[in-house]
């Protein structure tokens, strides 16, 4: 695998094009892991320099800010952004909606500014741009994909297209569910709902959308965060269904399509 | 005899007028209790948004039946109220009908346009009083929706019901005292919708109908100026307070969580960044406890909640049978700002009637169960934000008291010690690329 860090770029004296923001999910999850690896598969594929920042990199402090602990997310944020401003970044891509967030802002207020995208719209340009080919062609079509909608994404920034642009240009069969995009359901992950048990109630909230999801006879879940793709394969794995319906990132869709 | 009806006149608007006064006094009383924030830029996109959103009712249209029915009682009460000028100029001078005779034929054109907004604020009314109470909508019938809230809805419509009618009476008994040629009964051309009414009074002697006519106008005056003062008991403030509140709705990415500076301040001194503050300016509390750590805004925005209940309808935590009901959020600081007040005016102790919004009103196991989705703000129809009071209170429990969840403790410490809310060591961070 082809990544070069920021440091070894720095040491060629040479500057990317962009960073890859990699994110805890993407660096420590198994599944989220698969989605950095397939989101590398295709930047190396077009050829755009890229770097990761690799163990420099550390939680953007989102989860802790959302549940409350301000000094921790500006001790994190502030460090961050000193090694991010340290390297010069000016362009970030990630694939995770809740760094994307607050890299691009929260992070502004302290002091780090930076062109921020998630990949989801980054895949979109790739693929207006021509820069992805998605020869395989016909291996998607008529496969019924449906597309959570990331509240970070959706609602948090108003990003709704770009992912099912992405969806569209594989030729499937999109289908959408009854609530989406400024109505879309939570998956349950956010406001550091991830890191903890929900409180008491009658369902969890990845289930209800999981029934949702399924409800539409797709038999693939289309996301763009890792956190709702914890969930959404946790509710799939609950209706015993993981061998009929599998929850992908637009990454992983994208690459399988390139035959990367 | 008319002097008489004169002076009772002024003395009703006098009263109406103080006690309209002493409430909103309380009520921005109340309000600033709050921090102060200081909301002056973008004036521009300010006014947009309120133009859009509180005049225009943008985001009522995402659902358009109720949007639709809503704008007739907004247009009427927008439009009729332009007649209430004339009620009170005849009031105080013993006039009838002042404009008639200067407006002439636009008058009887504006009658049967007010006369059409009363009819369809009155079907309007009535459909949601059966959406309520026949049809049980379920937003209006969840847990926070007790008895007052309940009652309150439904006064309001009924209210507003009796109030058209007696436009509509007024109207029609005033046509037939015209048609009988009582010279004090300016012609007004023909009312159109009032009409319909006539049969009714038309038996009646020209006295009944002045009596009518009267007590009608009566109704209908003094009606509006209770319901005004009313009002500022109720939920149904909404109608002055969606403005302000549309225009001080923070205009940044529903995603941003206001920073803290104080946190800043501190953050920079202990990483070498700043010379440390000099003189620790006492920063009060971290996050909120009670509404007087809010800032004024979201106190506002309590007070411009009418408890239509959409946000909680699209909350992912209360669907799935959580306590949160982010309605029941705005409610609680609502009530507290309430009795905070009340007891404020009876010389009480006010805040510190030993109880705070965090625990007596709102409890943890409420605000710990948002997924911070936005769901709720992306549904208010006025821009109410209920995710800034929950963040708020989540501050104060992570900073103050150090009582968040135990879960969210270890994540924090995770963060603290390998840089991610997992303890992975922070040394296999890059470890996917092997």
């Amino acid at each position: 695998m082809n990544v070069t860090t920021m440091a070894e770029w720095a040491a060629k004296g040479e500057t990317p094009e962009v960073l890859f923001w990699v994110g805890c999910a993407g660096s420590f999850d198994d599944r989220a892991k698969r989605v950095t690896l397939a989101f590398v598969k295709i930047l190396n594929a077009t050829g755009i320099k890229f770097a990761v920042l690799g163990t420099e990199e550390t939680c953007t402090g989102d989860p802790a800010r959302r549940a409350g602990n301000e000094f921790l997310f500006q001790m994190q944020a502030m460090n961050n952004i000193q090694v991010l401003n340290g390297y010069g970044v000016k362009k970030i891509v990630t694939a995770c909606p809740h760094c994307f967030n607050t890299l691009k802002n929260e992070y502004p207020e302290l002091g780090g500014n930076y062109e921020v995208i998630h990949h989801a719209t980054f895949l979109q340009q790739l693929i207006n741009d021509g820069k992805v080919k998605l020869a395989g062609g016909g291996s998607f079509k008529g496969r019924k994909i449906t597309y959570h909608d990331s509240c970070y994404l959706g609602r948090a920034n108003n990003i709704y297209e770009a992912p099912r642009e992405v969806l569209q240009a594989l030729d499937a069969d999109l289908v959408e569910m009854k609530r989406c995009r400024t109505t879309g359901l939570c998956c349950g992950a956010g406001g550091a709902q991830m890191f903890k048990e929900p409180e008491p109630g009658k369902k969890d909230i990845n289930i209800a959308r999981t029934e949702e999801a399924l409800a539409t006879g797709a038999n693939t879940i289309a996301v763009a965060c890792p956190f709702c793709m914890t969930m959404m394969s946790d509710g799939v794995k609950n209706k015993e269904k993981e061998a009929d319906v599998k929850v992908k990132d637009i990454a992983e869709l994208i690459a399988e399509a390139e035959g990367l | 005899m008319a002097i008489v009806q004169q002076i009772v006149f002024l003395a009703t608007l006098g009263i109406a007028g103080y006690l309209i006064r002493k409430r909103v006094l309380r009520i921005r009383g109340n309000i600033l209790l709050g921090k102060d924030a200081s909301i002056t830029d973008r004036k521009d996109q300010r006014l947009k948004n309120m133009l859009l959103v509180a005049f225009g009712q943008k985001k009522m249209f995402k659902r358009w039946i109720p949007a639709t029915l809503h704008f007739f009682i907004y247009a009427g009460f927008l439009i009729i109220n332009l007649e209430v000028l004339e009620f009170i100029i005849d009031g105080l001078a013993g006039t009838h009908r002042i404009f008639a005779p200067v407006l002439g034929g636009a008058y009887n054109f504006l009658m049967n346009g007010f006369e059409f907004l009363a009819v369809a604020v009155l079907a309007a009314c009535v459909i949601f009083l059966i959406r309520r109470n026949v049809l049980k909508l379920p937003r209006f019938h969840s847990a926070e929706m007790t008895r007052w809230p309940r009652m309150d809805a439904n006064l309001i419509l009924c209210i507003e019901i009796a109030l058209m009618f007696a436009i509509l009476f007024m109207n029609a008994s005033d046509q037939l005292l015209q048609s009988r040629g009582h010279e004090h009964y300016t012609p007004t051309g023909p009312l159109f919708f009032s009409s319909f009414f006539m049969p009714v009074l038309q038996s009646l002697s020209t006295t009944g109908l002045e009596v009518v006519e009267r007590f009608c106008w009566w109704f209908h005056i003094v009606g509006i100026l209770g319901f005004s003062v009313y009002i500022t008991y109720s939920k149904h403030l909404h109608i002055f307070l969606a403005f302000p509140n549309t225009y001080y709705a923070t205009l940044e990415a529903k995603g941003h969580i206001n920073n803290m500076p104080v946190v800043t301040a501190e953050v920079k001194s202990m990483l070498g960044l700043a010379p440390a503050p000099a003189a620790p300016a006492m920063p009060g509390r971290f996050g909120a406890k009670d509404i007087n750590d809010l800032s004024w805004n979201n106190l506002m925005a309590a007070y411009s909640c009418t408890e239509c209940g959409r946000c909680t309808s699209e909350c992912p935590a209360n669907l799935t049978g959580k306590r949160l009901s982010p309605r029941k959020i705005m409610m609680d600081v609502r009530d507290r700002m309430e009795d905070v007040g009340k007891s404020i005016e009876k010389g009480g102790p006010g805040l510190n009637d030993g109880k705070t919004l965090l625990g007596d009103y709102i409890t943890k196991e409420e605000i710990n169960a948002c997924t911070s989705c936005n769901a709720c703000v992306e549904a208010c129809p006025v821009l109410i934000n209920p995710l800034e009071i929950i963040l708020e209170l989540r501050r104060f429990q992570a900073m103050e008291e150090s009582s968040s969840p135990q879960q969210w403790n270890s994540m924090f410490q995770n963060i603290e010690t390998s840089f991610a809310p997992w303890k992975f060591p922070a040394s296999d961070r890059f470890n996917w690329a092997k």
